[in-house]
């Protein structure tokens, strides 16, 4: 397959603004559960009115949230596919510009110090672009993530010591969901990078707190670590909005990688509970937009 | 557990009434601020032609439409999607905000720390929470975008919003009053009080 760059520049404009539109079902099915389980009279009330939101959203056909976030790309390339890299990080750029200028949407980012907006939704290594490779078959897969910073601004790294052990990562976890509290938007999907290098760590938290619900790490150990974190931050009474109640966090999702002797770093990411992401995929008969 | 419906601008009285749990909806104008438009006012000294006084500040940065200016847009801008950002990035400015504008409410979510809650009970405010990610409802409480100042921070700017009524901007909760009263305090000390049991459901000690 030889990819279309003028098709993938399409998506991502398309990607970006679905993504901000229509929660993928298990989120919703997520925020099901938790209204199901729910105690708290308060909590009850916020968990209906975001699931209004929901509804009012694809109503209305407008943003479930204002916050069009810093926009992330995950591109996955299969077999046999041709492509020019550098044409297909272009298309990716011009689909995101063209997102934010057409539809229109608030772009959201600035240059770090003179904070000024080129009302793009980009600049200096923005939107974030990823690649990766496997041997699945003929296709190309990208994932959009607008990553809003109500959650983002509460990310955390802690290069912990082999001599801490599993504790030290077990604390931070439920130390950092107490330190986030109402302003990462709860209920949120927490997700937890072991090991690595720092930036790997970070990286891998991200994309836990980004993996869908029902999803589990592909580690037998990370997956046992992610159950029984999800039991125990829902313990702690945060609830949606920081207001109280069960409905903390949808789950928490581990992502681990190998790390060093010396080392045992840890790192928290977390997904509001408008845990948006919006999916193409490439294939030789078209491309199918989907979560 | 009381509703009010609230004209703006509001007395001191208005607010004085207000109790944490009790819900408020807010009739006819709504101020819309944040990160950008505090520096600029109250680090920079910039000022505005907006009259705060007694108003409700929202924080938010909407999604706009340049339009021609019409009666229906009489700022040239359309409202896309209204929604409100995390409040506790803006807590150094309550204070200056309230005692330089008399605004009274600041409507957010997240909940804010020690500073804004004595400026509350000092100054007559109270914080307004809001359920946040959810700007595909809170767009339909708003008729229009009515003015705006400061906007070569755009979208940081100063908005002036106008409510859509009768129905009017809410459902909010107070959930800091001018009484001293934080609900975000109480789930705090809860909290803190739970997390040796959440710790202990791993096999870790507080």
């Amino acid at each position: 397959m030889k990819l279309d760059m003028t098709a993938v520049e399409e998506a991502a404009k398309t990607l970006y603004i679905r993504a901000l539109k229509s929660l993928p079902p298990d989120i919703k099915e997520g925020m099901t559960r938790l209204q199901a389980r729910e105690t708290d009279a308060t909590a009850k009330s916020v968990l209906r009115t975001m699931v209004t939101n929901i509804a009012v959203a694809e109503q209305t056909d407008n943003l479930l949230c204002q916050d069009t976030g810093i926009p992330i790309y995950n591109v996955v390339i299969g077999s046999n596919v041709s492509f020019d890299g550098a044409a297909l990080k272009a298309a990716l750029v011009r689909g995101c510009t063209r997102a934010t200028q057409e539809h229109p949407l608030r772009s959201s980012v600035v240059h770090p110090l003179t904070r000024k907006n080129e009302h793009t939704s980009g600049g200096i290594g923005v939107p974030v672009i990823h690649f990766e490779f496997d041997e699945r078959a003929e296709t190309v897969e990208i994932e959009m993530i607008p990553k809003g910073s109500g959650s983002e601004n509460n990310s955390f790294l802690r290069m912990a010591i082999p001599a801490e052990g599993i504790d030290a990562i077990k604390r931070f976890v439920v130390d950092c969901v107490i330190a986030a509290g109402g302003k990462t938007c709860p209920p949120t999907i927490v997700g937890v990078g072991v090991g690595g290098t720092s930036d790997l760590c970070v990286h891998l938290a991200k994309r836990a707190a980004t993996r869908p619900l029902g999803s589990t790490c592909g580690d037998a150990d990370g997956a046992a670590l992610e159950a029984s974190l999800s039991k125990a931050v829902n313990l702690l009474g945060v609830g949606p909005q920081g207001l109280g109640g069960d409905a903390t966090a949808f789950a928490v999702h581990v992502e681990l990688a190998a790390t060093h002797i010396t080392m045992n770093p840890v790192a928290v990411n977390m997904q509001c509970h408008s845990a948006r992401r919006a999916r193409a995929t490439f294939t030789p008969n078209g491309v199918a937009f989907g979560y | 557990m009381a509703h009010y419906d609230l004209h703006m601008p509001v007395s001191e009285a208005d607010v004085r009434q207000l109790r944490i749990n009790d819900t408020v909806t807010l009739h006819d104008t709504l101020f819309g601020i944040r990160d950008a438009s505090y520096i600029a006012l109250f680090d920079r000294q910039r000022t505005t032609r907006f009259d705060l006084n007694g108003h409700a500040v929202i924080h938010t940065a909407p999604n706009v439409k340049k339009v021609p200016v019409s009666p229906e847009y009489p700022a040239g801008y359309a409202a896309v999607c209204i929604g409100t950002t995390t409040s506790d990035r803006m807590e150094r400015f309550t204070r200056q905000l309230m005692t330089q504008t008399g605004a009274r409410f600041i409507i957010g979510k997240g909940g804010m720390r020690d500073g804004s809650l004595a400026a509350f009970r000092e100054l007559g405010g109270a914080y307004l929470a809001i359920v946040g990610g959810t700007a595909a409802l809170e767009t339909t409480w708003i008729a229009q975008i009515e003015d705006v100042d400061l906007d070569d921070l755009n979208p940081e700017s100063l908005w002036k919003f106008a409510l859509r009524e009768p129905a009017g901007f809410g459902p909010l909760l107070v959930a800091m009053d001018s009484n001293g009263g934080s609900l975000y305090d109480t789930v705090n000390a809860s909290v803190a009080d739970r997390r040796a049991a959440a710790l202990a459901s791993l096999g870790v000690s507080a």
